[in-house]
């Protein structure tokens, strides 16, 4: 993975997956205290703690196509080479919230990238789903939810490529009004 | 600055023309293989452009979608074209580069292009 958003975008999809009808990506970036958080939560099925306490290990996986599971070690690992921390809290039928923090100014810390890219992969390929993505630089912050859009649509799809086209647009001016993602 | 009201505006220009479900007929699925093995490879620049494809010709009758990984991860980023009447195609190593070949010859005239599929470039 060469961005930070990337990783989101596949801890996302195990939100997906989980059958979430709700996930709250939020992106923090403290330059006095020189941190960046995400965290990514949802209301999916979960985990039972044996499952939790083993997903950061990249030879455990639920999947049967392939005997490795590396997006949670890859994120962890992201995150721990610039001095941050992970962790992974999930309950069987609530659901699962995956945190991880990373020192901002870190050599080792990739660049956060393309957030709105990875919201509209997310947002077009599950536009059942209620995505909330929340974003802080500092003072300065925005929420996007997908409900929104929803309501406005009135029935037209949230996942019509002109629609998607606007909401691509939309996140990027809401990240460029506080500075956002450009870490 | 983009609005809610600009949403409005176009959702009031795209009414009536929808109509078209996913699962009607004539419709083609474009799929995405979207786990750690296809985003790390590059699947979602390649998901993007298809979007903004479709959007710039003003496709209607094609939908986008993921799926997680189907067991091929060296020949990641893998797009799967099914289109009603014809077998599955599967396209590998996707690049955004190979987007348009595949909407202008595949989507639009239905002739799947043979080069980029995983047939010409197993080994």
């Amino acid at each position: 993975m060469q961005e930070l958003s990337l990783n989101i975008l596949d801890i996302a999809q195990n939100s997906v997956r989980a059958g979430a009808d709700v996930i709250e990506i939020s992106v923090e970036e403290d330059h006095a205290l020189d941190r960046l958080i995400i965290q990514i939560k949802d209301n999916g099925c979960g985990m039972t703690e044996e499952q939790a306490a083993h997903v950061t290990d990249p030879f455990f996986t639920t999947r049967t196509t392939r005997k490795v599971g590396l997006g949670v070690p890859f994120f962890k690992m992201a995150a721990e080479m610039t001095g941050g921390d992970f962790s992974i809290r999930s309950r069987v039928g609530e659901g699962t919230v995956v945190r991880a923090s990373f020192g901002l100014s870190h050599i080792d810390r990739m660049p956060l990238g393309d957030m709105a890219d990875t919201m509209c992969c997310l947002i077009g390929c599950s536009p059942e789903i209620d995505f909330v993505y929340r974003h802080r630089v500092d003072g300065r912050s925005f929420t996007v939810e997908t409900r929104q859009f929803r309501e406005v649509l009135e029935g037209v799809p949230l996942n019509t490529p002109q629609v998607m086209q606007f909401v691509r647009e939309y996140i990027g001016d809401q990240l460029e009004n506080i500075s956002g993602g450009k870490a | 600055m983009k609005s809610l009201a600009e949403l409005q505006a176009l959702r009031d220009s795209m009414k009536g023309r929808i109509g078209v479900r996913d699962d009607a007929e004539g419709n083609i699925r474009v799929v995405v293989g979207m786990a750690t093995c296809g985003i790390a490879a590059g699947a979602r620049p390649v998901l993007t452009e298809f979007t903004k494809e479709v959007e710039k010709r003003n496709l209607h009758n094609i939908t986008i979608a993921q799926t997680g990984c189907i067991g091929i991860c060296q020949y990641e980023p893998v797009v799967e074209v099914y289109a009603p009447g014809q077998e599955k195609v599967t396209y590998v190593k996707m690049t955004p580069e190979k987007v348009s070949k595949i909407v202008n010859e595949h989507l639009v005239n239905g002739n799947p292009v043979l080069e980029f599929t995983i047939g010409a470039n197993a080994k």
